[in-house]
């Protein structure tokens, strides 16, 4: 098989060599040229040309996001497509969707660093922060849904002047304590990753004010092996806290759905299937950021084509998993002999949605499916557009959703058909600007790829003389004289 | 202010003087180094590395960290916060009946009461972690060290300070010397 695949240069490191391990750094890279690499993006003494259009795009799509957001309150919800019995509408969508996105970050952080996937250590930074951004992206939307937005702050426990509380019996309260707790961990955890590289660009910081900054933003790190002792404590035990969290905050966004009534919604199938479903768009959505990045800062040989490659993988595995949960859907719709029910799903398949649910379908199910053959898995172009009809699809699985399942409930005389307005449109479009002025601040200012955790995995880093403890991957431990560890 | 490698002069003044840096390439080398300075009894000497350099808390003698006991114990404050809050606010303080729900009820509650078990122990994992390494410290003698500038990107140090009862300048200088370092420096305060 391999053997079919020339290995044209030294940055294909995908072949499946048995008999030694692939190495998850390429080319002739040492402790420095990583820190050259990495440090060197943000060291750039001038912003590439690319970098300001890119900001100048993105900050004016946040421009439309936030004067949309304006129009929204000055106005009333009424200027959004909402309307019986459609009650949600875009607005839940997006907010499903980047929260959803916001998974992989977390995924790849936590649960790879517990399964001991040292592949990670490349891409973990990077996907921590698009988390941030997408959990950012997707706040706004449940905060401008509430409608009066000015008394949002009663979705939160606060004595107030009517002696109330909120009903901790609704989901959509665990939404507000998963969502925030779920921002609050990733930006601890993706801040506290980020200590000891901060110290890395301090410690080469030529200007003063660099120094300044980022000797604050460091904390006065000192690479100290007694406080790295804790600070992997610290971070073990994060990665063993959001691990179960990131599978709870959407199996809490799938209870807004499943603990209510309405056919399509009201299944128990829904928090494993909303949590293959985020993992999957987070891939995604990583590849299509990863890819033009790491061409436009030279990291092909941290951020490797296996890297790419291991990816795409897990993008054909939860896409297949969103697939299983697709026919599990109808066969359970048909199984029940709920009439209700099997309408709901045959309606969704065949009714005035239908396009919808095929572009659902064909983007999550079918595209992935080219990931079976290697040439497709490493090839940057395919990969990308995949990535992108991925996350086309993955944002019409909420449509189909929320809006399917809304538009046609139990009795036809209040059945509708929605349809959003520009306002939708544009608030969506905005938070991509929302999104990528972050992603591209991101970028420019803050280390991108987990300096000190890249160093960690690199061969370099090992002891040469462990083959005595009989462990290939054994990261050494020094002996005594007496032979003791 | 740090004083030239080369230059052996004492500053002769034991508080001007915060310690000796010693700096390595290799991590075989620098792990030899490192029990070699275990076992000659140093007390106050911390090695700097890059990254978290595998089988050095046992070379270095170091002790696991208290840090799990705190984040569990925060958890658990975590989880009795979140129950006793609805179970306060939704049962005691204004209880109202939803559809025939029981008024307070664990199943109901276990969503609220494990997410603020995780934000409870999440945020004592990093504030912990911060509390016990004593940072944030801006202000530190290493930080004007001219080897430790490495410390972040390719070498290996170890840092004996003058504080320890066993140290003295001429005598541990020669120590990290015989280690075969990269650099040894001054450094002082």
């Amino acid at each position: 098989m391999s053997a079919s695949i020339p290995v044209s240069n030294h940055l294909d490191n995908t072949t499946d060599d048995p008999t030694r391990r692939a190495p998850l750094i390429v080319g002739d890279n040492d402790f420095h040229s990583v820190t050259e690499a990495v440090c060197g993006i943000v060291e750039m003494p001038k912003t590439p040309p690319a970098w300001w259009i890119a900001f100048f795009i993105s900050v004016s799509l946040t421009g439309v996001l936030f004067a949309m957001i304006t129009y929204l309150i000055t106005t009333g919800v009424g200027v959004w497509g909402l309307q019986t019995p459609v009650a949600w509408g875009w607005a839940i969508v997006n907010f499903v969707f980047w929260v959803g996105i916001g998974h992989a970050g977390t995924l790849i952080s936590a649960i790879l660093f517990l399964l001991r996937q040292r592949w990670r250590t490349s891409i973990n930074r990077f996907a921590e922060g698009m988390t941030i951004f997408a959990v950012c992206c997707a706040g706004i939307f449940p905060g401008i849904h509430v409608g009066r937005v000015w008394v949002a702050y009663w979705l939160a426990p606060l004595p107030n002047q009517m002696s109330m509380w909120p009903n901790f019996r609704s989901p959509l309260l665990w939404d507000v304590f998963a969502v925030g707790t779920y921002a609050t961990v990733s930006l601890l955890f993706w801040y506290m990753g980020m200590i000891p590289d901060l110290a890395s660009i301090r410690d080469r910081a030529k200007s003063k004010i660099r120094w300044f900054i980022y000797g604050i933003l460091s904390l006065g790190w000192r690479s100290s092996n007694r406080h790295w002792h804790r600070f992997e404590m610290a971070y073990l035990l994060l990665a063993a806290l959001a691990t179960p969290l990131v599978l709870s905050v959407h199996s809490v966004v799938s209870f807004d759905f499943a603990v209510s009534i309405i056919p399509g919604w009201h299944t128990t199938i829904f928090p494993p299937y909303f949590v293959a479903g985020a993992i999957f768009s987070g891939f995604a959505m990583v590849v299509t950021l990863v890819i033009p990045t790491r061409k436009f800062f030279h990291l092909e040989e941290i951020i490797t084509l296996r890297h790419l490659e291991s990816m795409s993988k897990i993008m054909l595995a939860t896409g297949m998993m969103v697939g299983l949960a697709y026919s599990t859907e109808f066969f359970i719709a048909w199984y029940s002999g709920n009439a209700y029910e099997s309408f709901a799903f045959l309606n969704r398949a065949f009714g005035p949605y239908a396009w919808a649910y095929w572009i659902m379908v064909s983007c999550n199910v079918l595209v992935p499916q080219i990931f079976w053959v290697k040439k497709f898995r490493t090839n940057l172009v395919v990969l990308w557009v995949a990535s992108i009809l991925i996350n086309v699809g993955m944002w019409f699985e909420r449509f189909v959703i929320v809006v399917s399942s809304l538009s046609r409930d139990f009795l036809p005389s209040s059945w509708g058909y929605y349809t959003p307005s520009i306002v939708d449109v544009m608030t969506f479009v905005g938070s991509f600007g929302l999104f990528m002025t972050l992603f591209l601040l991101f970028v420019r200012f803050l280390p991108i790829v987990g300096m000190a955790e890249v160093k960690g995995v690199m061969p370099q880093a090992h002891l040469k003389d462990v083959a005595a403890l009989g462990h290939g991957d054994y990261h050494g431990d020094i002996l005594t004289e007496k032979g003791e560890v | 202010m740090t004083a030239d490698t080369t230059s052996r002069t004492n500053p002769n003044d034991g508080a001007e003087l915060f310690g000796l840096v010693a700096s390595f390439d290799k991590i075989d080398e620098f792990l030899e180094a490192v029990t070699k300075v275990r076992d000659a009894g140093f007390s106050k000497w911390d090695t700097h590395t890059p990254f978290v350099v595998h089988g050095l808390d046992a070379a270095m003698g170091i002790k696991p960290t208290k840090l799990p006991f705190l984040v569990f114990g925060a958890g658990l404050t975590g989880c009795t916060a979140g129950i006793a809050l609805q179970w306060f606010t939704n049962a005691v303080d204004y209880p109202f009946l939803i559809s025939g729900k029981p008024i307070f009820s664990l199943p109901a509650n276990i969503p609220v009461a494990f997410e603020m078990t995780i934000l409870f122990a999440a945020i004592s994992a990093l504030v912990g972690m911060l509390a016990f390494n004593g940072l944030p410290q801006l202000s530190h003698p290493l930080h004007s060290s001219r080897l430790m500038k490495r410390a972040t990107d390719d070498k290996f140090l170890i840092s004996i300070e003058a504080a320890d009862p066993k140290f003295e300048l001429v005598k541990t200088h020669e120590l990290l010397e015989s280690l075969g370092p990269l650099a040894v420096e001054v450094v002082e305060v």
